[in-house]
């Protein structure tokens, strides 16, 4: 449909769900066949924006772009044909729970082929191995750990070669070492496929210094930055350096202060823990 | 609902699903509609004996629960345990789903949920349905030859004389209809109810698809019942 890298221009969006406006006046442009990281506090919005990226939820006002189409003016089955090219790693890996990891991961392919799972097999093993999974393809989701059912959710997002890749924070919940992995697979895939645009969702400082081509800061509703590294690491921003630096902004010791427990609280939860 | 039966029966890979349904929805079953059906039968067969001889009518037993087995009580009760049983389990797998994103990575992986999910479920059900109410029936008829023949001493050859000139094509029929109504009924509030556990006013997670399982069987129970007294209103 599109040639070369297709770019996410995000054009004055306001989104949420129903009456709650979680994100405002967010205008940014992911650029093409690059890493762009979207950072941004718990609860801040960056699961909403990958949804409304993904045409899963309409937005309350405002455009998104994919490639230069306007996904939501898009005919339903043009934007089929889009989404088509888009592998998603959602939050908790939301892998089918009726299915092992080499069926999940070879689902899309299975689904609208007449391939049978004995074919893509091969395919399926590969993609399972780029996440150090191979051994575990007749597994059950059920039957990992979490970090385990993230990567397989990476496999299967990678399964059909998306030039569009979504990753709601694939290293949250893994350890150094396979977070460090994660890293280096999505730097792998933008070596490989120059034209793939990638888009990860993190709280991890190490990995967007690791990876990011390009940030998107969301805080208070909005967004706070949109820019290259290199001008994240030069930013003067009071919040962004705070935010860089790690600084807490609340002063810990009166986080730590608590407040005096009621007497009648006192008692009963001294009288729970001594019997 | 269109989509899902557009996709009712396309494709080898669907009838995989179809099949895999029936097996959940009418294998599984197979052992509490036999049980139910039998008891069912037996309280007809003791009941319907005291009441006839009344009348000196016991000769008419055979006929009396063939015929309310297979119109009324055969389509009525093996839905309502499906409904429990299977409709229940719909309710909960498909809001599960919905709950985890999990219909949500069918629909980026551009596979139809509706197709993937309740169009083979309501496909097994209207083929289970029919053949656990016609399973219902015999075992029922059975259940009434224990009590009313081996307990109470009837002729078994009267019996089944008054099945056989008693029961007509268009009794078999009607319960045949029924059941593919009841399959429609259970499959589809079910699935459904599952589908949009997400959109409940009454809980959301784990809570809305508590309550999306209740409303499944509990809706489904209800229209069962209504469904079959416009079908007998017709019928009849
Ligand atoms: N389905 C929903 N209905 C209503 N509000 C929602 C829904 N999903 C998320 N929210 C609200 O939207 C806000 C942003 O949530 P979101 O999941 O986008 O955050 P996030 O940045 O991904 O957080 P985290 O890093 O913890 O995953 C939160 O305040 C949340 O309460
Ligand atoms: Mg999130």
């Amino acid at each position: 449909m599109t040639q070369g890298a297709w770019d996410i221009r995000l054009e004055n969006l306001k989104l949420g769900y129903g009456d709650t406006v979680v994100l405002h006046d967010v205008a940014a442009t992911l650029p093409g066949g690059k890493i762009s990281v979207i950072l941004g506090g718990s609860g801040g919005g960056k699961t909403t924006l990958l949804r409304h990226i993904l045409g899963l939820s309409r937005p309350l006002a405002g455009k998104i772009y994919l490639g230069g189409h306007d996904i939501f003016a898009l005919p339903d089955k043009e934007f089929r044909r889009l989404r088509r090219s888009m592998g998603v790693l959602f939050q908790d890996g939301a892998l089918l729970g009726g299915l092992t990891l080499a069926e999940n991961v070879g689902l899309s392919l299975y689904e609208h082929t007449n391939l049978r799972f004995d074919d893509i097999r091969g395919l399926v093993l590969h993609k399972l191995s780029l996440v150090g999974l191979e051994d575990f393809a007749d597994y059950y989701p059920n039957q990992l750990s979490g970090g385990m059912r993230k990567r397989a959710g990476l496999a299967r997002a990678l399964a059909t070669d998306p030039p569009l890749l979504l990753c709601d924070e694939p290293t949250s919940g893994l350890d150094p070492i396979n977070a460090a992995q994660m890293d280096a697979l999505l730097l792998a895939m933008r070596e490989q496929y120059p034209d793939m645009t990638i888009v990860s969702v993190s709280h991890d400082l190490a990995s967007l210094y690791n990876i990011a081509d390009h940030v998107l800061v969301l805080n208070s509703g909005t967004v706070a930055f949109s820019g290259s590294l290199e001008e994240l690491k030069n930013t003067d921003d009071p919040f962004l350096r705070r935010f860089l630096d790690r600084k807490a902004d609340r002063v810990p010791a009166a986080a730590a202060r608590n407040p005096e427990l009621a007497p009648k609280v006192r008692a009963a939860l001294d009288a729970w823990l001594s019997r | 609902m269109l989509a899902g039966l557009k996709a009712l029966f396309s494709g080898t890979k669907q009838l995989r699903k179809i099949f895999r349904q029936m097996y959940v929805i009418g294998a599984r079953s197979f052992f509490l509609i036999a049980l139910i059906a039998a008891f069912t039968g037996m309280v007809l067969g003791l009941q319907g004996y005291y009441t006839l001889v009344k009348f000196g009518a016991e000769g008419m037993l055979g006929a009396l629960i063939a015929l309310s087995l297979i119109m009324e009580l055969g389509p009525v009760l093996a839905a309502i345990m499906v409904a429990g049983r299977a409709g229940s389990a719909m309710a909960a797998e498909i809001g599960v789903m919905r709950i985890s994103d999990q219909i949500d990575a069918l629909t980026v992986m551009d596979i139809d949920p509706l197709g993937y999910l309740v169009s083979p479920r309501i496909a097994a059900s209207l083929i289970t349905f029919p053949l656990l109410t016609a399973l219902f029936d015999v075992i029922g008829i059975l259940g009434g030859y224990v009590s009313g023949v081996i307990m109470l001493g009837m002729n078994g050859g009267v019996y089944f004389y008054r099945i056989d000139t008693s029961v007509v094509w268009h009794d078999v029929s009607g319960g045949f209809i029924k059941s593919l109504v009841f399959a429609l009924i259970v499959s589809s509030i079910s699935c459904f109810q599952g589908y949009f556990a997400h959109m409940r006013r009454d809980g959301v997670g784990p809570v809305a698809v508590g309550n999306a399982t209740t409303s499944a069987v509990v809706t489904s129970c209800i229209l069962i019942l209504v469904a079959d007294y416009i079908l007998t209103s017709f019928l009849l």
